[in-house]
């Protein structure tokens, strides 16, 4: 098994995830008390200088994202801990194992933003976490280390698309958890109209070590343009259905044949998801590419949240791409055109495609309706949703083929 | 002010606005249906996107803000093939009869169709939802079969009205305007102001009182003050044929000042009194106790004699007119001028405190 | 108004609303304080004796029992006087009046009004700090204000409460009545009122007789003429020969019926002019066919003084005619010629005389119209009067205005207070609404309102006809049972001739200067059929 590197995961399975002196013994609230002692503009720099890249999916530079807010009075702090993605659980360990370190995370963005209120947007299926997290937050209080920062946990209304950072911010305010246009972004307009950040778990937890051990030691890690680690869960085919954290250099195929531990049952490869559901399926060719957010985004893929489902020999391609579609067509919140009519028509041409109904024809129709999807919709849910598709299309067209009409 | 290339063209507008805004100040039309100038934007619909050179992704115009530099395409291949598939995604749901519809030629999906050349749509495999016409109410006729989600009924609801009577149901393509368990109208906090009809830009939302009298382009427009209560919301008549078939908002500021077409319940739907077969349409005489029809002038003589004798037998502030809160300023004019003048009393006042 | 209707959407960033029903009978400006309210966050009261719609959004929502509106706002003047929270720079540069006033509001302490109203004292406390503490603060009140016997009194008080504040001459303050009808306004300034000619000159002002006399080219009457209630009891005494009526309907619209029924058919000669046959019309000699709204050119003014133009949409239906050609007509067969080609002549030789509407024409009414004043051609018109508290006389005058209980008040035989009003759906006497089909489908029956404790106890379910009598009379009617009014009051519209709320209202309690009837109170009783 290769070797991970850990940094929002250090404290995984070494301290007592229920116990803040077991945090603080470990170095814990160091970072955070090194910020408050900085100005907000050297603290925004340093973070911006990591190069610390949003882990939640999007890939935004969070010092950038932070630098983007105005002064004002009320600014508020919001993680992201929706992660509705199926097979997707690396925010959820992270909490699990170690709560503090979010904690500490969003305070140090409290900081630089001058905010005095965090939110937790926990997901629904997640009320043991909750718990959890409530307990962290009150030995936390009661400790005084986030000063003057306050955090609460709220539960999430259970849809996927409440993960997107403006639906999710619409349903922390009561309302149907629908995305908003941007601009403006939550960072100039965003809860109840305030300036907001919106960061993943992830990438909040992957502060303190930046704060503790510098800039140039986190930008050193990993690939150039996405530097650190990433938190990969694995699922699907392979021996090891784990979560890891290791440097984003490494390669598909290191993940899935290091850490993951190969194939099961002895059957071959043949595809691998990355990133979720909407993450694009990748063959055997590209194995080779490292996991980065510029390098999959190169081959047609995503990173995503870091969910790597594998496939073996023995799998449908297009049974599996049909379920997703059926997914994206429950998911879609209906409130774009291409999006809500869409997801419907795509998985409406994939059940007939894979029911052995379809001709070509059926297929062209639904790649044209794939590629105004992926530029018209609102969301990023709708922009994504056909990737699966479109990448299945590209790399195993021969399977789509088998099952059309003559 | 800003400056970006639209198609093109140099244009210039005023900072803070949007494409749309730029463009449309600038003469160039975008497709819209989820836009009103006067309702909270939605950017939902994705008529309006344009090609913006170095984005990725199209931009919805009607939300995105127009920036210095930008190179903007409203009518590229990409963007139109993008519109007629939104356009073949819309009519996969919606049922077609123009022929029959109270919106045919006043329909902004029938132009727009019609525009892109969206005879029929690709996308119809499935079927579509049918939701049953079956509100009782006696002034919206709720037809969603022909709904483009556009939710301008329920921003102009919230927005203009304030009574939230409703709003989008359920989710993804199921997803569908609805009271809140979805019920009629009458079991909501609706108040039949008509607002949404106003709004919707298709024929989901139409007049049931209007149902079946005349479309658009046959009626002729005159734009009025509402005779109902002491607001003044300006309304516009519908004619034709000399018979008032309609009533509609006129939307401008610079016409509807005081409710830039917004308009209640008795202002929109309770026009037709004007038709009714009660309507008096001679003058009458009460002869031993029945009225019998008349000539003008022999009404207006026995009047005119029966004052004139009774002004010269008993005087006259035996007499009196009550003129009226209903009629216009230049009528109560002369209806007072008569008083005084004519009659020569004082005695002459209407119901203002009734 | 005082002030514009659009202020009430974004600038008044307090609204008191007293005896108005704005959701229903002004729709169109509920909405927008509903807006106000909702988007913007301005603060509201509302004192109604039925929970309104308003009433469900308010700050405060004070009940007060019919009737005692002055007690209820000498005490938020009462707080805010003992507060300190009135406006002394305002008082001592443009009022007059003061300690006058401030003398007589002394006893109306909060407490005190609580045992008149039933308005909790607390409440009257909030409602007052509110109103006071808003940065432009605006008053709206319609018919439930003025139709008591102390309808004037009511009106001069929340003047007081707006002088008090300095609530008066700037954006979103201001009082603001509701006019009911759309050209109220209009009527009331084209001289439809006994006592003054166009623009409220007074009848018996020699220099403005004298104008108007040599314009008409007759002598006039230097007297003031008769109220319409004074002409129908002079009707009923016998001492009135010949009546008029152009769109008017007093056999529904007037107190007690009865009393107006009488007064109909001791007259000689009764031409109603109409475009129904109305049930006053049933009475008349002869009727006139006129025109609706659609089928004639003019101007109505409404109840923010704005002149708007009316547009002929079609020809008058059958053989009826414009009510201006009628007029015209029948002054020249009575030998005084009156020829104008067109309304705009009308309004021409009008603004002559009207310096209010000096400045305005068709032309300039094109559009958005005018609020008067507006004195000459280049005049924009008024959006607020009183501007920087400059008051038409000087000064604004308070008045020190005692509480006076109601003429006619709950007894054994008649426990009920009865209050009328009108509802969303229909207008006045229903002469339109009630032939519009749609309208009438929708609500085709009169009802009324009737608490569910009373219901109770006497055995009434929802729906059930029942029998409400006052000393005028009694009639059936609908019951509506619904928490929305207090146990001891019922209330039902004026708008079907089915069930006509004025055979039980009561002609003689008129308010002493304004008189107008007291629509608002009567005692009655209930009766299950
Ligand atoms: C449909 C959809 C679902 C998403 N779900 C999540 C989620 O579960 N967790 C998450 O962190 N970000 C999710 N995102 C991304 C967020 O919108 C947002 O980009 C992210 O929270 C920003 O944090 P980051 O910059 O730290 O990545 C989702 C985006 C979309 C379009
Ligand atoms: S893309 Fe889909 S999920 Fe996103 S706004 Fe549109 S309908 Fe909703
Ligand atoms: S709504 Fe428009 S497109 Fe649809 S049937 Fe009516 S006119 Fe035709
Ligand atoms: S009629 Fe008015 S209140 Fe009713 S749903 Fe439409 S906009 Fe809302
Ligand atoms: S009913 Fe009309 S206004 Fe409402 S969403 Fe449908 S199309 Fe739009
Ligand atoms: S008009 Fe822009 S998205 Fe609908």
């Amino acid at each position: 098994m290769g070797k991970e590197m850990r940094i929002v995961l250090r404290n995984a399975d070494k301290i007592d995830p229920n116990s803040i002196d077991d945090y603080i013994k470990a170095g814990g609230y160091r970072a955070l008390e090194k910020a408050l002692g900085m100005e907000r503009k050297a603290l925004i720099e340093e973070v911006k200088k990591a190069n610390l890249r949003g882990r939640g999916g999007a890939g935004f530079n969070a010092g950038m994202k932070w630098s983007f807010v105005p002064p004002a009075e009320v600014t508020y702090v919001v993680c992201n801990l929706d992660e509705g993605e199926p097979g997707t659980y690396k925010d959820r360990t992270i909490v699990q194992k170690d709560p503090h370190t979010l904690l500490e995370g969003m305070a140090i963005c409290g900081h630089a933003i001058n905010s005095q209120k965090g939110y937790i947007y926990c997901r629904g299926e997640y009320p043991y976490v909750v718990e959890h997290l409530n307990r962290a937050i009150d030995q936390a209080r009661r400790k005084g280390v986030l000063g003057n920062f306050d955090i609460e946990v709220r539960m999430g209304g259970g849809a996927y698309v409440c993960g997107e950072e403006t639906a999710l911010i619409e349903s922390i305010e009561g309302h149907r958890g629908e995305p908003r246009f941007k601009p403006p972004f939550p960072g100039v307009a965003g809860l109840w109209a305030e300036p907001t950040v919106v960061n993943n778990v992830e990438t909040f937890a992957n502060l303190p070590e930046i704060l503790n051990r510098g800039s140039e030691w986190f930008k050193a890690i990993g690939a150039a343009s996405y530097p650190g680690t990433k938190v990969l869960t694995l699922t699907g085919d392979v021996v090891n259905r784990v979560a890891i954290e290791v440097p984003t250099d490494t390669t598909i195929r290191q993940v899935i044949y290091e850490f993951g531990g190969g194939i099961r049952n002895g059957k071959k490869f043949k595809a691998v998801q990355i990133g979720g559901t909407s993450g694009g399926f990748i063959p055997e060719s590209l194995l080779d590419t490292p996991i980065d957010f510029d390098s999959m985004r190169g081959i047609g893929a995503t990173l995503g949240t870091g969910a790597v489902l594998v496939m073996d020999e023995t799998r449908d391609i297009v049974d599996i791409v049909t379920r997703i579609a059926k997914f994206f067509e429950h998911e879609s919140c209906g409130k774009c055109n291409p999006c809500r009519e869409g997801t419907f028509r795509n998985f409406e041409i994939m059940t007939k495609i894979n029911r052995g109904m379809a001709a070509v024809q059926d297929v062209e129709k639904m790649s044209l309706l794939c590629k105004v999807m992926q530029k018209a919709c609102l969301c990023g849910l709708g922009q994504a949703a056909p990737g699966p598709i479109v990448t299945t299309l590209q790399h195993f067209r021969h399977e789509y083929e088998r099952k059309l009409l003559a | 002010m800003v400056t970006l290339t639209v198609n093109g063209k140099q244009i210039q507008a005023p900072k803070g606005s949007t494409i749309l805004e730029a463009c449309r100040l600038n003469g160039i039309e975008v497709p819209t249906l989820c836009y009103d100038p006067d309702l909270r934007l939605a950017g939902s619909c994705r008529m309006c996107l344009v090609e913006v050179k170095g984005r990725p992704l199209f931009l919805a115009s009607c939300v995105a803000p127009a920036e210095n530099g930008m190179v903007v395409e409203t009518e590229s291949t990409d963007i139109v093939e993008a519109r007629r598939v939104v356009l073949e995604l819309l009519a996969a749901r919606h049922d077609f009869n123009c022929q029959t519809c109270e919106k045919n030629g006043d329909c902004k999906f029938q132009d727009y169709c019609y525009q892109y050349g969206v005879k029929e749509s690709r996308f119809t495999d499935g079927g579509r939802h049918v939701y049953p016409i079956d509100d009782p109410n006696p002034f919206i006729e709720r037809d969603y079969n022909k709904c483009v989600m556009c939710t301008r009924c329920v921003r102009a609801c919230e927005d203009i009205t304030n009574a939230r009577a409703i709003n989008v149901e359920n989710r993804g393509h199921k997803a569908k305007i609805a009271t809140a368990f979805d019920g009629d109208l009458a079991d909501s906090p609706c108040v039949f102001c008509g607002q949404c009809v106003m709004v919707c830009p298709v024929g989901a939302l139409t007049s049931k009182v209007s149902a079946g009298k005349g479309r658009a382009y046959e009626v002729e427009k005159v734009v009025t003050t509402c005779t109902y209560c002491g607001t003044g919301c300006t309304l516009e008549l519908n004619v034709k044929d000399n018979k008032v078939v309609g009533v509609t908002s006129n939307r401008s500021e610079e016409y509807s000042p005081v409710n830039k077409g917004a308009l209640c319940v008795k202002g929109r739907f309770g026009w037709d009194f004007i038709h009714s077969s009660d309507r008096l349409t001679t003058p009458l005489i009460k002869e031993n106790g029945e009225f019998r029809e008349a000539s003008w002038d022999e009404a207006l003589d026995l009047v005119a004699t029966r004052l004139q004798a009774i002004k010269e037998d008993s005087g006259p502030d035996s007499m009196a007119v009550f003129t009226s809160a209903r009629i216009t300023n230049e009528e109560n004019y002369l209806a007072q001028k008569f008083t005084r003048a004519v009659l020569g009393t004082n005695n002459v006042d209407h119901c203002a405190r009734l | 108004m005082t002030n514009s209707i659009g202020e009430l959407e974004k600038d008044a960033t307090g609204i008191f609303v007293i005896g108005s029903n704005t959701t229903e009978n002004h729709p169109v400006i509920g909405m927008k304080i509903k807006k106000n309210v909702l988007k913007n966050g301005a603060k509201l009261i509302v004192a109604d004796p039925r929970r309104t719609d308003l009433a469900d959004l308010a700050d405060v929502y004070m009940a007060h029992l019919p009737g005692t509106d002055v007690a209820l706002v000498n005490g938020m003047m009462n707080v805010i006087i003992n507060e300190g929270l009135a406006d002394k720079e305002f008082i001592a540069n443009c009022t007059e009046g003061y300690e006058a006033m401030a003398e007589v509001v002394a006893k109306y302490t909060p407490e005190y009004v609580e045992k008149i109203t039933t308005v909790p004292a607390q409440d009257i406390r909030k409602a007052a700090r509110i109103y006071a503490e808003a940065e432009a603060a605006a008053i709206c009140y319609a018919m439930g204000l003025t139709q008591h016997s102390t309808g004037t009194d009511n009106v001069k008080s929340v003047c007081n409460l707006a002088m008090l504040t300095g609530n008066i001459g700037r954006p979103g303050t201001g009082v603001d009545p509701l006019r009911g009808q759309n050209n109220v306004q209009g009527a009331c300034d084209m001289g439809g009122l006994p006592v003054t000619y166009p623009a409220y000159q007074a009848v018996t002002n020699d220099a403005v007789r004298e104008k108007f006399e040599k314009a008409w080219g007759v002598s006039l009457s230097p007297n003031n003429g008769l109220t319409l209630t004074d002409t129908i009891n002079k009707a009923y005494e016998g001492q009135m020969k010949a009546l008029v009526v152009i769109g008017e309907n007093p056999m529904m619209s007037d107190p007690d019926l009865h009393h107006v029924e009488e007064a109909l058919e001791k007259l000689d000669f009764l031409v109603v002019q109409d475009i129904f046959l109305t049930e006053t019309a049933k009475y008349a000699d002869v009727v006139l066919p006129g025109a609706t709204f659609a089928e004639k050119d003019g101007t109505f003014s409404n109840t923010e003084r704005r002149v708007q133009r009316v547009r002929k949409a079609i020809d008058p239906v059958g053989g009826a005619r414009p009510d201006w050609q009628i007029i015209c007509d029948l002054a020249t067969r009575m030998g005084y010629p009156m020829q104008y080609n067109s309304p705009e002549e009308i309004f021409e030789e009008m603004k002559a005389l009207t310096p209010s509407y000096a400045g305005m024409s068709y032309a300039r009414l094109e559009g958005r119209g005018l609020q008067w004043p507006c004195p000459n051609a280049d005049h924009p018109g008024t959006p607020f009067l009183h501007k920087d508290g400059k008051f038409s006389r000087g000064k604004g005058a308070f008045s020190a205005i005692e509480f006076k209980e109601p003429r006619e008040n709950p007894d054994e035989e008649y426990p009920l207070i009865l209050t009328t009003g009108r509802s969303l759906f229909h207008y006045h006497t229903g002469t339109m609404t009630r032939r519009s089909s749609a309208l009438d489908a929708h609500k085709p029956e009169a009802e009324l309102e009737i608490n569910p404790a009373l219901a109770a106890k006497m055995g009434i379910q929802n729906g059930e006809k029942v029998k409400l009598s006052t000393r005028r009379g009694s009639l059936e009617i609908k019951a509506n049972v619904t928490d929305i009014l207090a146990e001891n009051v019922v209330f039902m519209t004026f708008h079907y001739h089915e069930a006509a709320a004025n055979w039980l209202t009561n002609a003689d309690s008129l308010d002493p200067v304004a008189k107008i009837p007291e629509y608002k109170v009567c005692a009655a009783r209930l009766d299950k059929i």
